[in-house]
């Protein structure tokens, strides 16, 4: 073999890259030691699915359910938010514990500090007040919620502010319904919104 | 300012997304998945196994650190491996200006078994900077000559020129260590 070849052989080779993932590991956790995470985000199991949860240093971010919107999620928080979006597990404990409790059945209400900043205008205001108004275990209609925030004839706004929700499930959308009682639509599916209502045992003819 | 990278479909997240009618940065997590094990290849490669753990998280904190004032259409991959080959540098330089060990002198000592995997950059680690940037870029990331002159601030010339010195230098050595095989 001359020596070119062999040197060019060499140069070739793969180097293995088996350190990669734990340095990867160890520099994100400096680099949010440091600040420089705007937002963290870990995908948590629960019996609806996976959900992927976002958070940056005011509170949850946005919550979606993963087999849906998969990746599509994390690129709208790098457009709207900032593309220093880094998986940090360990920054979504609150929320999951929550979660969890929830879903078994020993949490009528979050408390983990919420981030508005993917929706604002009228969208907000309603999202705001259906959290502060509609409890665990209760439904209302888009119209009533309409009436709630004072415009009794914006049924229609109301539904679309439930539809880009980005923060489903800590911000109860899946207790709006339709005024003849039918479930109505929902962003995650109208099983997970079932689930949901049955979960909190809301009474309904849906 | 430096002129902004051609772009290229091969090495751009938005490869995955042509439909996009603006460009937006991927989520860092993506651009980090997609490049950390050739970050981390090119490392080893100009560093050694030992010192690449630190010159990788320096990497990737300076990396977070400007990631938000990039281009949207920025080549990611390229800029990402231009800020590993400059913690290399800085690494090297660093160790430099450490005093070696007077002595025994063991690396210097020994012949790098050409067959060990691996062992060929323990000699291009000795090559000069430049030469030794530049051969890294070259066979363990595949950079192209552009790319490559971005990264080490040079004319895609004066990259190619690197490259094949140091190529140069490597083929001299080699008679003079199978020689010292052949003794052994």
């Amino acid at each position: 073999m001359s020596a070119d070849s062999a040197i060019e052989t060499e140069l070739n080779r793969e180097i293995p890259a088996e350190g990669a993932e734990a340095a990867s590991a160890a520099a994100l956790d400096r680099a949010a030691a440091e600040g420089l995470v705007d937002v963290a985000y870990t995908v948590a199991d629960t019996p609806i699915g996976g959900l992927l949860l976002a958070s940056t240093e005011r509170g949850l971010v946005c919550v979606s359910f993963h087999d849906l919107s998969g990746d599509a999620a994390l690129e709208q928080i790098a457009d709207r938010v900032s593309p220093r979006v880094v998986e940090l597990p360990r920054k979504l404990d609150a929320a999951r514990f929550e979660l969890d409790e929830f879903f078994a059945g020993r949490r009528r209400s979050f408390e983990v500090a919420l981030d508005w900043t993917l929706i604002d205008g009228f969208r907000r205001h309603v999202l705001q007040r259906l959290a502060a108004e509609v409890g665990y275990g209760e439904v209302a209609s888009y119209g009533e919620l309409a009436t709630v925030v004072g415009k009794p004839r914006a049924a229609r706004a109301v539904g679309t502010a439930m539809a880009t929700n980005p923060l489903p499930i800590f911000v109860p959308c899946h207790r709006v319904v339709r005024s003849g009682g039918a479930i109505g639509n929902y962003g995650g599916g109208v099983e997970r919104k079932r689930f949901l209502l049955d979960l909190e045992g809301a009474s309904r003819n849906h | 300012m430096k002129p902004p990278l051609p772009w290229r479909p091969d090495l751009t997240f938005s490869a995955a997304a042509p439909f996009y009618t603006h460009m937006t940065l991927p989520p860092f997590q993506v651009a980090l998945e997609s490049h950390r094990d050739d970050i981390w290849r090119l490392l080893v490669a100009s560093v050694g196994r030992d010192r690449a753990d630190d010159c990788f998280q320096e990497t990737i904190i300076a990396a977070l650190r400007g990631y938000p004032d990039l281009a949207g259409d920025s080549n990611i991959r390229a800029w990402m491996l231009t800020i590993a080959s400059r913690k290399a540098i800085d690494e090297h330089r660093a160790t430099q200006r450490r005093p070696e060990p007077v002595g025994e002198g063991p690396e210097s000592a020994f012949a790098p078994d050409l067959d060990g995997p691996g062992q060929i950059w323990e000699r291009v680690r000795d090559l000069p900077g430049k030469q030794r940037s530049a051969v890294a870029l070259r066979f363990v990331v595949d950079l192209d000559y552009a790319d490559i002159a971005f990264a080490l601030d040079c004319s895609p010339e004066a990259a190619r020129r690197s490259v094949h010195e140091g190529l140069t230098k490597l083929r001299q050595d080699l008679p003079r260590e199978l020689i010292a095989d052949e003794r052994r």
